[in-house]
């Protein structure tokens, strides 16, 4: 029995078994590279998408607990060409080094600024708790958030 | 040299249908011309360098004028593209759009050793920099010839080279060069173009890479798919030196389809054409290992280092050490202590390969293509000529991460499979198997002079090598590891880094003992033994202003000659007070000059410390690229607060037991401090790498903060709670 999926706005077909993790079907099924796989446990973040407009750890929620949900990745925001708001404020800021925990932290803040469109940096902060980045862009990242919320840091 | 001409023409997507590298450039591509010339090894070039003199061995411009550079260092995301591409666009007075930088490939780019110890801009852009002014020049000659003027009488700009006072006579490159090879040999100093001509350096040009990143379709090798491939994941060991006794197949049997076990010696993989089911195959595949020799109690760790045994070196001495300590009225001792700790890369190393009957082909986020093929070769039976390695950017690295042993497992299973093979790492593979950052042991004592200034120094330190890096043998990978390859020979490098401290004191001796063995296998983690050095010279220094009733930030200046140094600390004069910490380093006693200043809150109930803000003062000669340079110095500031407060990892007697960001926690937002920067910019000195220098000074910068708030000085990393509280209550003041 297959599972149909929206995500990014277009109904899938979906074969892998409903016990997968959605973040393998996104990325081994889909070929969306922009969620990634960090730890498997919910601990980081890196797979974050949002399910019907809440951040959710893809690695940790089989496939058929998200339909009928919208299933949004950092692909549905936009472009290279014509990125979203969100995605211009990161690059405005140059917010990222190796960027492997960014789209998780985009999908994040596109549920909070759903939820609440112009954050403190304190709700930024309690917001993205859960993203763990190494590199050390979280002060470019909150700037980002607040650039995108339309108060420039 | 060159990898068999049908490995050259393929080309791969990823799962988004982006070409990663194409070949369509192929007629320009450069050719790397082999003049080895090794001399003077170090981090970067374990073998010395190797040169390249040909102008076309780093660049090319095709018939469209379009630029090519190719280079054999690789972006790790700390902005390097951006900044070589910065530097050839403005020797070469090309537009940056046009330049095009091809990274780390054994096919194509010139062996440069390893993208590590800051060098990337400082050594490793040197000969990119001077082959695009050597082109430069090529075509102003050919420009001459073109108008029939004097060299003289021609500027270069924007990819054209024009004649002074006629803007009509302007031809471009590409209509001069006609796609052809520039022929030429670099000259020692070609004419570089002077800083008042710069188009892009100095400036904040955005980085290359981030679109792509903040959009999804960036070709990380975690994204990399090919036709065929296959997925592994590899089963390993739960400690140092346990080997296989068995496994059963059948325990597999109920998962939905048939997957493979690869055994070779100790290495175990299983290999499914679904992820998933590889990552529950590797979950539920039942195995017995044999335990290897169990490792100390965790409490013993810095007792078990400093009885390690090792051979002592002296890396400096001066005066009468032991006669000035002796008959000094006021003198100290103290010990300073750090942890294993891990790289802590967000995405688990993966890399992927496709080994055939005769060739193989692997792509990786190593830091070095070329030592890593001659590993993998070796692992393989091959030639290296026929092992042909590229860099795909993957997780921030920070040093030797699990990312060469992914590529050494995924040509390893590959070969056995007869298939192409992605392998990446779980989390438990990379926070428990990466080569950690060794734990180190500092023993110091010191001296004042009647005048409160710093009369003796003496400084011990123990460690082992901080590179365990591939340099082209299979040992040096975890996977020759476990198939029992012979260990190689070690060579020490880092340890060493920063334990000469840069104040100007009489009598000093500063002894290292290179230990050949660790606790844990170790590597290179971001600043090497700069870090802990650092950390005990920058906290001993505080600990010997304190004796001499000076203030910390006074007492530095007081012992510092250099004008840099002295300039870095007084660009934060007016952000340090009492009550905060400050640290100096000069990197590596010659690169990058970094000041700190650490402003903490300390809960005396709880023992929680909390950064509230560091200012940071920067000198690394010339900014390419100031908004590069400030995320680098921003970054470096919050993964080594990250590092200081938190990182240990921690082992029971049979396994690591830090295996997860539960066990292994690392700063999160809400514990982020504020970082305020002061860069000092020096056109006219050469470029210093901005990598690592930061990363050094924090945790002393802090704990000197900690000792201002509360007078409890902490001696051992990282500053936990319990640490702490223990200090406020007086135990490590007995040290």
């Amino acid at each position: 029995m297959s599972i149909r999926l929206h995500v990014n706005g277009t109904a899938h077909e979906v074969r892998s078994p409903p016990d997968t993790p959605l973040l393998y079907v996104l990325r081994d099924e889909l070929g969306l590279g922009g969620p990634k796989f960090g730890c498997g446990l919910a601990q980081c973040g890196a797979c974050t998408v949002t399910v019907g407009g809440k951040a959710t750890r893809s690695c940790v929620t089989p496939v058929s607990a998200v339909a009928p949900n919208d299933v949004v990745t950092v692909e549905g925001l936009g472009t290279e060409d014509h990125p979203g708001a969100l995605q211009q404020a990161f690059i405005a800021e140059q917010a990222a080094q190796c960027g492997y925990c960014i789209p998780g932290m985009i999908m994040g803040a596109s549920a909070l600024l759903r939820e609440t469109p112009h954050p403190t940096d304190a709700q930024i902060r309690s917001a993205l708790n859960g993203n763990l980045c190494r590199c050390g862009t979280h002060l470019r990242i909150l700037r980002a958030v607040k650039r995108a919320a339309g108060e420039r840091a | 040299m060159t990898a068999p001409a049908r490995i050259d023409r393929r080309t791969f997507v990823t799962g988004v249908g982006v070409l990663v590298v194409g070949f369509g450039a192929a007629a320009c591509a450069p050719s790397p011309a082999v003049q080895p010339k090794p001399h003077g090894a170090s981090e970067a070039n374990p073998l010395g360098p190797v040169t390249y003199p040909q102008v076309d061995s780093w660049l090319a411009l095709d018939a469209q004028g379009n630029v090519t550079i190719t280079f054999g260092k690789v972006e790790l995301g700390t902005g390097v593209e951006t900044a070589i591409a910065q530097l050839v666009a403005d020797e070469l007075a090309v537009p940056i759009a046009r330049v095009h930088v091809v990274q780390g490939d054994t096919a194509l780019t010139p062996n440069q050793g390893y993208t590590a110890g800051s060098q990337t801009l400082t050594s490793g852009s040197i000969p990119v920099r001077k082959a695009a002014a050597e082109a430069r020049s090529i075509l102003i000659a050919l420009g001459a010839q073109h108008f029939g003027v004097p060299a003289g009488r021609l500027t270069t700009r924007a990819g054209a080279v024009a004649v002074n006072g006629s803007p009509a006579r302007t031809v471009s490159y590409a209509a001069l060069l006609h796609g052809r090879r520039f022929e030429r040999t670099i000259q020692a100093h070609p004419p570089m173009r002077p800083a008042k001509d710069y188009e892009y350096i100095g400036k904040p040009i955005a980085r290359v890479d981030i679109p792509g990143k903040v959009t999804g379709p960036f070709p990380y090798v975690h994204n990399l798919r090919l036709p065929g491939m296959l997925h592994a994941r590899v089963v390993l060991p739960p400690g140092p030196g346990a080997t296989l006794s068995a496994y059963d197949a059948a325990s597999l049997a109920d998962l939905p389809e048939k997957v493979r076990v690869v055994r070779k010696g100790d290495i175990l993989a299983v290999v499914a054409t679904s992820e998933w089911n590889a990552v529950r195959a590797a979950q539920q595949l039942a195995v017995t290992w044999k335990p290897g020799p169990e490792l100390p109690v965790y409490a013993d760790l810095w007792d078990t280092v400093r009885k390690t045994p090792g051979a002592d070196r002296v890396l400096i001495e001066s005066g009468d050490v032991d006669g000035t300590i002796k008959s000094a009225a006021r003198s100290l001792t103290a010990r300073y202590e750090w942890p294993f700790q891990s790289h802590g890369s967000i995405g688990p190393s993966c890399a992927v390969a496709d080994v055939r009957a005769h060739w193989a082909e692997i792509w990786s986020a190593t830091q070095g293509v070329f030592p890593l093929r001659g590993a993998i070769a070796e692992l393989l039976g091959f030639a290296p000529k026929v092992v042909r390695v590229r860099y795909a950017e993957g997780s921030g690295c920070y040093g030797h991460n699990g990312a060469d042993d992914a590529a050494a497992f995924a040509a390893v299973i590959s070969q056995a499979v007869h298939a192409p093979v992605r392998v990446q790492y779980m989390r438990g593979d990379e926070t428990a198997h990466d080569p950690k950052g060794p734990a180190m042991v500092h023993e110091y004592r010191g001296a004042l002079a009647p005048d409160g200034s710093i009369a003796a120094w003496d400084a011990h330190v123990w460690t082992p090598t901080h590179s365990g890096r591939p340099d082209g043998k299979a040992a040096n990978t975890l996977p020759g590891i476990l198939r029992g390859a012979a260990a190689a020979a070690v060579t020490f490098v880092g340890g060493d880094r920063d334990a000469p401290n840069n104040y100007a004191i009489p009598a000093q001796r500063v002894t290292i003992t290179d230990q050949k063995t660790a606790v844990l296998r170790q590597s290179a983690l971001r600043g090497l033994g700069g870090t802990q050095n650092t950390f005990a010279n920058e906290s001993f220094v505080d600990e010997l202003a304190h004796l001499a009733a000076a203030d910390p930030f006074a007492f530095r200046l007081r012992h510092l000659r250099d004008a840099r140094a002295r300039a870095v600390l007084e660009a934060l004069r007016a952000d340090y007070r009492r009550g905060r910490g400050v640290a100096f380093v000069r990197y590596e006693n010659t690169q990058a000059l970094v000041a700190a200043v650490a402003d903490v809150s300390v809960d005396r109930r709880s023992g929680a410390i909390r950064v509230n803000q560091l200012w940071i003062a920067h000198d690394c000669g010339l900014i390419v690229n100031p908004d590069g340079l400030r995320n680098q110095i921003e970054g470096n500031a919050i993964q080594a607060a990250s590092r200081a407060l938190k990182e240990e990892v921690r082992f029971d007697p049979q396994r690591v037991t830090s295996v997860d960001w539960a066990s292994y926690p690392i700063l999160r937002f809400g514990e982020i401090p504020d970082v305020m920067i002061r860069t000092i910019d020096r056109p006219q000195e050469r470029i210093l790498g901005a990598g690592e220098a930061t990363t050094t000074v924090i945790a002393p910068a802090i704990a000197n903060a900690v000792f201002a708030q509360t007078g409890a000085r902490l001696r051992r990393v990282p500053f936990t709670s319990d640490a702490v509280l223990r200090a406020l209550s007086g135990d490590a003041k007995k040290t």
